[in-house]
């Protein structure tokens, strides 16, 4: 099997200031058609710049990026830009919609973009925003909406173009634990149903749902493994009541 | 379980079992069913202090059970904690202590003790969500239950993020 995402020796030095700091210092990266892995470390340890990367926002210092079984650091600004837009869907902190249309075109933008027909764009829009309760504000303006009704529009519109990879960086990171549930809800049923995602978050609960996690430390992987399931009954077993 | 017991039965008197009932319906799978043995010892030795009293009830062709009810002296020590605030939780965390002493003895190392830990906490949390996913939306106790656990478990992987940061 293609991984659907693959780094060797990944390196992102920034060298804007008058010391080159190192970001990420070798990175190799395999992900799996169907995995969900969390990526992890304190801040300043190069995990956005790490997703960053691999979506095409931000150039790499050397190394290798492959997406599907094709690399994509080597094409030009165009031919990658063009290839995002097909197989990779983006989700961050802070939603960055476009405010002047929509919340049902800010969702069916990427899948018409990514060159699905208005049918399809409009029936994988209703049923995004259909599991994400969202049906109702499909034409309000993002403006409108709370900080967390804006968060799952910008997972939707992530979603809509059916992308072979979901990136995201700390989605939940301002979500009260409502909206994070539904966040959650959604991301556990795509990856049920095979979406690969590769998610930089320091939400534990959000991490919880992944099957495996990197760990990084000063731009290196420290830690990279399964995150296995225990069977926890009860609660109880997390917190003693006694 | 001493004062759980008695706050059950300053509701209403009631026999062993039907006390394993009420923390099993009040709690759901949130708490650890209570063993029907631990009840009894417990209830022998409230009985003992002076708590509850036991009256023998008889019962047709089953031998007499035995219904407790709580005294006045129950009753007070009952209001008195509840009155008293509760203590928070302390850090006595057994896996601080590997991670301070075990690379002493050259038999693992922080980073790789953290790694671990780091990898269990999510487990643990992957199965509270499945948990919280399969309570049902009005038990409110079961939720908020499994929401403090998620909470703890949080605070537990930033504090192992600061002990990477510092002791690595």
């Amino acid at each position: 099997m293609t991984p659907v995402l693959k780094t060797v020796h990944l390196v992102k030095i920034y060298s804007d200031g008058a010391v080159p700091v190192p970001a990420v210092r070798g990175v190799d990266l395999q992900v799996e058609p169907g995995e969900f892995v969390a990526v992890m470390g304190p801040s300043g340890s190069g995990k956005s710049t790490l997703v960053h990367m691999l979506g095409g926002l931000d150039s790499r210092t050397s190394g290798e990026i492959w997406l599907d079984g094709q690399r994509v650091d080597t094409l030009s600004e165009s031919a990658w830009a063009l290839l995002r837009r097909k197989k990779i869907g983006f989700v961050f902190q802070f939603f960055n919609l476009v405010g002047n249309m929509t919340v049902a075109d800010n969702v069916e933008l990427p899948a018409l973009l990514a060159g699905a027909s208005p049918k399809e764009a409009r029936e994988r829009r209703e049923s995004l925003l259909g599991a994400l309760n969202l049906t109702e504000r499909a034409d309000a303006a993002p403006g409108q909406l709370s900080g967390g009704e804006q968060q799952r529009v910008a997972l939707a519109r992530a979603l809509a173009n059916q992308p072979s990879v979901l990136l995201a960086d700390e989605p939940t990171g301002n979500l009260d634990s409502r909206n994070t549930r539904d966040v959650l809800k959604l991301l556990s049923n795509v990856h049920k149903e095979g979406q690969t995602i590769v998610m930089v978050t320091h939400d534990a609960r959000v991490a919880g749902l992944a099957d495996r996690l990197v760990s990084l430390f000063d731009g290196e992987i420290v830690d990279d493994g399964r995150i296995a399931r225990k069977r926890t009954r009860t609660a109880g077993a997390v917190i003693d009541l006694r | 379980m001493r004062l759980h017991l008695l706050a059950l039965l300053a509701k209403e008197p009631a026999h062993g079992y039907e006390l394993k009932q009420a923390l099993e319906q009040t709690f759901g799978s949130a708490y650890p069913s209570p063993n029907i043995g631990q009840i009894y010892v417990t209830l022998g030795r409230l009985e003992k202090d002076g708590l509850v009293k036991a009256v023998d009830v008889e019962q047709s062709n089953r031998p007499n059970k035995k219904v407790y009810y709580l005294t006045a002296k129950g009753r007070e020590t009952l209001t008195l904690w509840v009155d008293e605030p509760t203590e928070g939780p302390r850090v006595r965390d057994e896996f601080f202590m590997k991670l301070v002493l075990a690379p002493l003895t050259g038999i693992a190392d922080r980073m790789a003790l953290i790694n671990r830990q780091r990898r269990h906490y999510l487990s643990l949390m992957g199965d509270l969500n499945d948990l919280l996913s399969r309570t049902a939306p009005d038990d409110h106790v079961q939720a908020l239950l499994i929401e403090g656990a998620m909470l703890h478990l949080q605070a537990d992987l930033d504090w192992l993020e600061r002990c990477q940061e510092d002791l690595t």
